[in-house]
């Protein structure tokens, strides 16, 4: 099976037949042991330490369709090598090109991903609300707030419901996570842990999305509740609304309350709050067994992990721009 | 418009698959199957090779054409024998036939099932049914719309099945 690969030291990527090689260097230049990567084994890179690469090794992960997202010593998402598009297809790229240019048309959909995001944020709150906590608060107003997105006529006015959603629903985070305050949702940088926490989920959920995107024939610049162009693949943002929720913040309020993550996990600089290594590995770990993990589709009749789940919303937006049925965002159901 | 075999194919097996393939969203990427397609076409009848020709003609592929006794050979892995094979395999001996071979025959072989079938080319009989499917095939590829998902068994083991079926079935 094909896994995603992170690579937290510095070192070099070469390719060795039909394999990747990954060379570690030092700080002094002094080279460590080679690891072998078989291409066939490789679903895509994380870069986070200095990294050395050639054309050669380019092309080879170009033909082979292999993405490689880099991340700079903050662990900031910096950008992502993205092979050419090989499942180009004019008909999607016109209907999707359409369905943004027409108001008429882009607000609904804008409108359900939003609405498919509130309703995960919800079954997330009310899922810990269950457990004694009190979250009445938040969720009332994230309710309130989600009844008046049919009367949203532009996409600014969607953004701003979306932001009172956000800092209602990140309230909430300080009732449900034990021993940590948030204190709001700080981004560039964070704050502290939880905030810390949030932004390295949210670029791991961004770049999923960005993947999954890169293998249908949608076009990831072209989006519908984020402007294009706010940032290069808008869509990959779109899509991430809908599973942050689900996907990024039920792990962080497992990792911290369960402790798999602790304090000595962290690291501070000036007013900034990071992962430190140990983290970073002990997170994407746990992230990519959540991707890797299975639940029963209704209408597929079928198991499917939950990065499968992200490629389906790709294929309910592609049928919805080619007018092959209504997109209905995904709501987690259990 | 040039049709290719793999549109006779889907012609013969669902009209949505066709008209999704034409108009480029293809999900072969996320299926094994093409790739078991491939190794048994590469390594099953190797030692033929070299008698036998690839033929490229009209848009159309011939993996192997024996000049010779004028056969066409394809090989299926699948472990049925389909009404699709036959067709696509008809088609072959159209285009050659419209491209002046005359009298060729075809031969299907089934590895897995250690079976095969030979199919004859009666210009007289075969050319008008052929000619009326380009009609429809062609006439479907132009809609705007795309042919609506069939419902049948056939789907399960379709590589479009999560494309076609996936909805969000109960309403928060
Ligand atoms: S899943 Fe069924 S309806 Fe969809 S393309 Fe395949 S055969 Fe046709």
């Amino acid at each position: 099976m094909k896994k995603p690969y992170y690579l937290f030291n510095p070192g070099r990527l070469s390719r060795k037949d039909n394999t990747l090689k990954f060379t570690p260097v030092d700080e002094a230049g002094n080279e460590g042991q080679p690891r072998h990567l078989p291409i066939e084994s490789v679903e895509e890179l994380y870069v986070f330490g200095a990294l050395d690469v050639n054309s050669a090794v380019l092309n080879f992960l170009g033909q082979e369709s292999i993405c490689v997202h880099f991340f700079n010593y903050y662990e900031h998402y910096t950008g992502s090598f993205m092979p050419r598009d090989y499942l180009l297809a004019g008909k999607v790229q016109i209907a999707q090109t359409r369905a943004y240019t027409e108001a008429k048309r882009r607000m609904p959909i804008a409108r359900s991903l939003l609405d498919g995001a509130a309703a995960n944020m919800l079954r997330v709150l009310r899922y810990y609300g269950y457990r004694e906590r009190d979250l009445g608060l938040p969720i009332a107003a994230i309710e309130d707030l989600r009844q008046r997105l049919p009367d949203a006529k532009t996409s600014s006015e969607l953004m701003g419901i979306e932001g009172n959603i956000r800092q209602n629903y990140y309230q909430a985070f300080d009732e449900i996570i034990l021993d940590y305050d948030m204190g709001g949702r700080s981004k560039r940088p964070p704050k502290n842990e939880v905030n810390a926490m949030i932004s390295y989920g949210n670029m791991l959920c961004y770049t999923q999305c960005l993947k999954q995107i890169y293998h249908t024939q949608l076009n990831p610049t072209i989006s519908f509740l984020h402007e294009p162009g706010y940032r290069r693949y808008s869509l990959a943002l779109d899509l991430a609304e809908i599973f942050k929720p689900v996907l990024v913040d039920r792990l962080v309020f497992s990792l911290l309350n369960k402790k798999i993550i602790q304090a000595n996990d962290f690291r501070w600089e000036l007013n900034k709050c990071l992962l430190k290594e140990s983290g970073a590995r002990n997170f994407a770990k746990y992230w990519d067994e959540r991707m890797n993990e299975t639940i029963q589709h209704r209408s597929l009749n079928k198991k499917v992990s939950y990065k499968h789940l992200i490629r389906l919303e790709c294929y309910k937006l592609t049928k919805h721009v080619l007018n092959d049925g209504e997109y209905k965002p995904f709501k987690m159901w259990w | 418009m040039q049709v290719t075999a793999t549109i006779i194919a889907y012609f013969h097996t669902c009209l949505r698959k066709m008209y999704l393939h034409h108009h480029g969203i293809r999900m072969e990427h996320t299926s094994d199957v093409v790739y078991e397609g491939k190794l048994i076409g590469e390594s099953t009848y190797e030692d033929r090779a070299a008698k036998n020709t690839q033929l490229e003609l009209d848009g159309i592929k011939i993996d192997y054409y024996d000049a010779k006794t004028k056969t066409v050979h394809e090989t299926k892995k699948s472990d049925k024998m389909e009404h699709a094979h036959e067709a696509q395999v008809l088609y072959y001996l159209y285009v050659l036939q419209r491209n002046g071979i005359e009298g060729a025959s075809g031969i299907i072989e089934y590895p897995t099932l250690r079976q095969r079938k030979h199919i004859d080319f009666d210009p007289e009989r075969d050319v008008p049914i052929i000619e009326g499917w380009l009609q429809e095939i062609e006439q479907i590829l132009e809609q705007e719309q795309c042919p609506p998902v069939i419902n049948k068994s056939i789907c399960k083991s379709c590589s479009y099945y999560d494309y076609c079926y996936v909805a969000e079935e109960i309403e928060n």
